[in-house]
């Protein structure tokens, strides 16, 4: 294949700046030894990070956010699982129905999502509970959970599973000991699409927020909605490296392209 | 004359070498295939030749004009792709009436001739289908009118028929033969099946590790390969161990228990090489090499017979003429013409 | 990077076809699909038809929502130029986004096709990496390139001499968008990306022996082809950025309000909730129509080619 021009080169470039921008500079100024907004041009100080410490309501907000993400991505897997099992296995009236059901949290705006479960909740007198925000991520990050699920179900060799029932496997010794381990690394990357997404998850999670339950991002916007000074920008850039380094550790493991598969095309 | 001319070409990607030392030339109106195992370097240089890589040595020339420096588009080349390479998303009249565009042939024209190619590849009526509504032998011959109409000087096919299944793979052997002829457009063939080389070629080039092993005929190359690569890549070869003694007066090739005056040519250990279905049995005469059948395998128009021989194993192919056929167990001896045995020099070419 | 096909593959299996060897018709596996039916019956379709009747309530200062049925909020939003100008708004800004990112996104995704190997993960790592980082920190970046007259974005652009005094970004359209378009930019990318990826990689050596020149590979032959993963792209990126909340949130502030962050405030501050309903439903109503509308139009426009 032949290379890219000069002028794709240039292009590319301006374009990685742009896309880097944003993120870089929030690290940046992490850094900054002052004590406002500023590039850490008279050296770097970690001043903004020990001052994380002194504000109890972002670690509180970080665990509830890693506890959210984690409890709701596998309960979003129990009902997903056997959910792409039959989907991809069966052929019945209502087949396709069905699976844009599943999948319409992708096509919903949050914001909507957000309302309908405030309004849910409070009418069932749940408002402002962790269960409430806990089975509200589940039902966001199901779709995720079910795509990667049901791309793995699909792609494997059903002959497999004849043979072991030929071979004389029960139900439960087939999907524990040949169907599972198959769709494994789906479920696995699943799981790892939907505790980030989880984890992102700021438009919906803000209505449903109340204080001392309140998620990572939600606690950064409100925040932000006040003012922003370098001891936000020193949280997000502790987020930013978290995320890349999940990310890293995805793409070495599954490949961050199938899990990515998962987004491609959120519209539909 | 030779027309399209490769002098000494080589390509090199880093210490890799794809293709060493290649010269060839190619007579204007010839079938020419270049016939190997994959990674031979016969797809590098079709790709040398079309002009998608730039060979590292040598010079390419078509009719005295040099090409290396001349742009793939301006080579005025016909390439039929592996996958085809369809423009998906236009009709087969579109797809080959592109080139034409390209050349700025006027409309009227233009219609006439995509009408006229495909009426030669026999898809008149097909001229408004997309690709993705056809089958793999009609985007096969889309691809083919696409490549003719622009008359290019020479066609390269890229194992264009390796994606098609055997029934359909030799009616188009046979159609694409015959299209060639008709309009005598020098073609250069790269596949890794040697009965489409052989039955497509006017001239067979033989590849190897980037090296050319052989250049002639299908006849030749098939009975008389010039080394052992090309022997078994063409076809089946029994091998037997012999040795050849000169004395004074006299030369015997030997092998087993039988033996042949020797021919000028080699002497000690040799290896004897003899096609299967050039071998035939004899239960009486005497001067053959014993053997008995191990396995007779039925196989419609032949019989397969494997064979363990005083000089190793065998195998011997047998029309299926409806004559009584020795069985399973039967001792035999093996006969052949003197005239039909190849004999090289243990290590050496022949 | 694991094998690019796996993105196409997983893209197109939305709702893939069971084995042959299924009986079609056959029941539905109820063990199987009852619990999650039942979560969705309960927390999301429940959910959803309750914000429907609220939006027909009616809300008083001072006996907050009661429960009537009228068309009230849906005759305020229908008769009021504020709600006719912030929609248009929110459409308006998705639509430049969208622009913006098929526009940038479309021939990056196709540089980033003809990359080598360790270079070609690389920057698709940077590019979707992104995708996966908080939409808020993501924004916040913005925040501080922009921030007021002084920003890196204005600085930058005066020395290079683009701009003579800086322009505002922050509370602003054109910032809103800008940052917008950063963060949808990975969806397009990777829309393209998967479009690129069903492409013959010999088609162009073909359109080159038949003596087309690049620009014409490009115009005839490459655009066409991946012109349905741009239209895919475009209805993520629009859809995305139309009901957006973070970003215009914190870049648009309290005044530059788009349909999400209005929705929000009738929720949370002004507190009424059928008014900030009806919105929300008529947000997604809008959404459902024109996702819906603009992929059967692809659809039917490339069938015949793509299948």
């Amino acid at each position: 294949m032949s290379r890219n021009g000069s002028i794709a080169l240039i292009f590319h470039t301006f374009f990685v700046i742009f896309m880097v921008a944003p993120i870089l500079v929030v690290c940046l100024v992490a850094f900054t030894p002052e004590g406002y907004l500023s590039l850490p041009t008279n050296g770097f100080s970690l001043r903004w990070f020990r001052t994380i410490a002194d504000y109890p309501e972002f670690i509180n907000a970080f665990w509830v956010s890693l506890w959210i993400g984690a409890v709701s991505s596998v309960v979003a897997l129990l009902f997903a699982v056997p959910a792409a099992l039959a989907i991809a296995r069966h052929q019945f009236r209502g087949r396709e129905a069905l699976s844009a059901l599943f999948l319409s949290p992708l096509m919903i705006p949050h914001v909507v999502l957000g309302i309908a479960f405030l309004r849910f909740f409070t009418q069932a007198g749940l408002s402002g509970t962790f269960i409430a925000l806990l089975i509200a991520h589940v039902v966001v990050v199901f779709p995720f959970a079910l795509r990667l699920t049901l791309a793995a179900a699909t792609g494997m060799d059903r002959s497999v599973e004849m043979a072991a029932v030929s071979l004389g496997a029960s139900n439960w010794t087939l999907f524990r000991r040949v169907t599972l381990p198959l769709i494994l690394p789906g479920v696995v990357s699943g799981w790892a699409l939907a505790f980030i997404q989880s984890f992102d998850e700021v438009t919906m999670t803000v209505f449903l927020a109340a204080p001392g339950i309140e998620t990572l991002p939600v606690r950064m916007f409100l925040y932000i909605q006040d003012n922003i000074d370098p001891l936000v920008t020193s949280v997000s850039a502790s987020v930013i490296v978290i995320t890349m380094l999940a990310l890293i550790l995805l793409d070495r493991f599954y490949g961050l392209e199938r899990v990515l598969a998962g987004h491609s095309d959120r519209g539909r | 004359m030779s027309f399209l001319e490769l002098n000494r070409v080589g390509k090199r990607f880093g210490e890799h070498v794809a293709v060493e030392d290649m010269s060839l030339s190619v007579a204007k109106g010839e079938f020419i295939s270049l016939l190997g195992p994959s990674g031979c370097g016969k797809t590098t240089t079709l790709q040398m030749i079309a002009g998608f890589m730039d060979p590292t040595a040598g010079s390419i020339c078509l009719n005295g004009r040099d090409l290396t420096s001349v742009k793939p588009a301006k080579r005025g080349l016909g390439i039929v792709f592996q996958s085809y390479a369809l423009f998906p998303h236009m009709t087969a009249a579109e797809n080959i009436a592109f080139g034409l565009e390209m050349r700025g042939v006027p409309r009227a024209e233009r219609d006439v001739r995509v009408r006229e190619a495909l009426a030669m590849v026999g898809l008149d009526g097909y001229a408004d289908r997309y690709p993705r509504r056809m089958s793999g032998g009609q985007q096969q011959r889309v691809a083919l009118a696409r490549a003719l109409v622009i008359k290019p000087d020479v066609l390269l096919l890229d194992e264009p028929l390796s994606n098609l299944d055997a029934k359909l793979r030799e009616d188009m052997q046979i159609e694409l033969r015959q299209i060639q002829r008709n309009i005598g457009t020098t073609t250069v063939l790269v596949t890794h099946d040697q009965t489409e080389a052989m039955a497509l070629s006017d001239r067979i080039v033989v590849m190897s590790k980037g090296r050319i092993e052989q250049i002639g005929t299908p006849h030749e190359t098939y009975e008389r390969p010039a080394s052992p690569f090309v022997s078994h890549f063409l076809g089946k070869t029994n091998e037997f161990q012999g040795e050849v003694i000169r004395r004074a007066g006299e030369a015997l090739l030997v092998a087993g228990s039988c033996q042949w005056p020797a021919p000028v040519g080699p002497s000690g250990p040799v290896t004897i090489t003899v096609r299967p279905e050039k071998v035939g049995f004899d239960s009486g005469s005497g001067n053959g090499v014993k053997a008995r059948i191990t396995n007779r395998i039925f196989q419609g128009n032949h019989w397969l017979f494997q064979c363990e021989t005083e000089c190793g194993p065998a195998i011997v192919v047998r029309q299926n003429t409806g004559e009584a056929q020795p069985a399973e167990g039967e001792n035999v001896c093996l006969v052949w013409r003197a005239e039909d045995m190849g004999i090289r020099s243990v290590g050496g070419a022949s | 990077m694991s094998t690019s096909a796996s993105v196409t593959a997983a893209q197109e299996s939305a709702v893939p076809a069971p084995g042959k060897q299924e009986r079609s018709g056959a029941r539905a596996p109820w063990p199987l699909l009852l619990p999650a039916l039942i979560l969705f019956v309960a927390v999301v379709i429940v959910p959803l038809a309750m914000t429907v009747l609220l939006s027909f309530h009616n809300w008083g200062q001072y006996t907050g929502i009661e429960f009537v049925i009228t068309l009230k909020n849906w005759h305020e939003i229908w008769s009021d130029p504020y709600f006719y100008e912030m929609f248009a708004r929110t459409f308006r800004i998705a639509g430049l986004a969208t622009l913006i990112a098929a526009l940038f996104g479309a021939p990056e995704a196709y540089i980033l096709n003809r990359m080598r190997a360790p270079w070609k993960g690389f920057f698709l790592l940077i590019i979707l990496g992104p995708l996966l980082i908080s939409v808020v920190a993501r924004t916040l970046g913005w925040a501080l390139l922009f921030g007021g007259n002084s920003g890196l974005v204005n600085k930058a652009l005066m020395a290079v001499g683009v701009i003579d005094g800086p322009i505002p970004f922050m509370f602003t359209e054109a910032g809103v968008v800008i940052a917008l378009a950063h963060v949808m930019m990975p969806f397009m990318v990777l829309s393209v990306w998967a479009a690129l990826q069903r492409v013959d990689p010999q088609i162009e050596n073909a359109a080159l022996s038949l003596g087309a020149g690049q620009m014409t590979i490009m115009r005839r032959i490459i655009l066409p082809q991946i012109m349905p993963g741009v239209l895919s792209g475009g209805i993520i990126v629009f859809a995305l950025s139309a009901s957006a909340f973070a970003t215009p949130s914190i870049i648009g502030g309290r005044r530059l309000k788009v349909a999400a962050t209005l929705a929000y405030d009738e929720f949370l501050n002004t507190l009424n909730w059928p008014l900030g309903a009806a919105v929300a439903v008529l947000l997604l109503v809008a959404l459902v129509l024109i996702i819906v509308g603009s992929n059967a139009i692809i659809e039917r426009r490339y069938s015949e080619v793509f299948r």
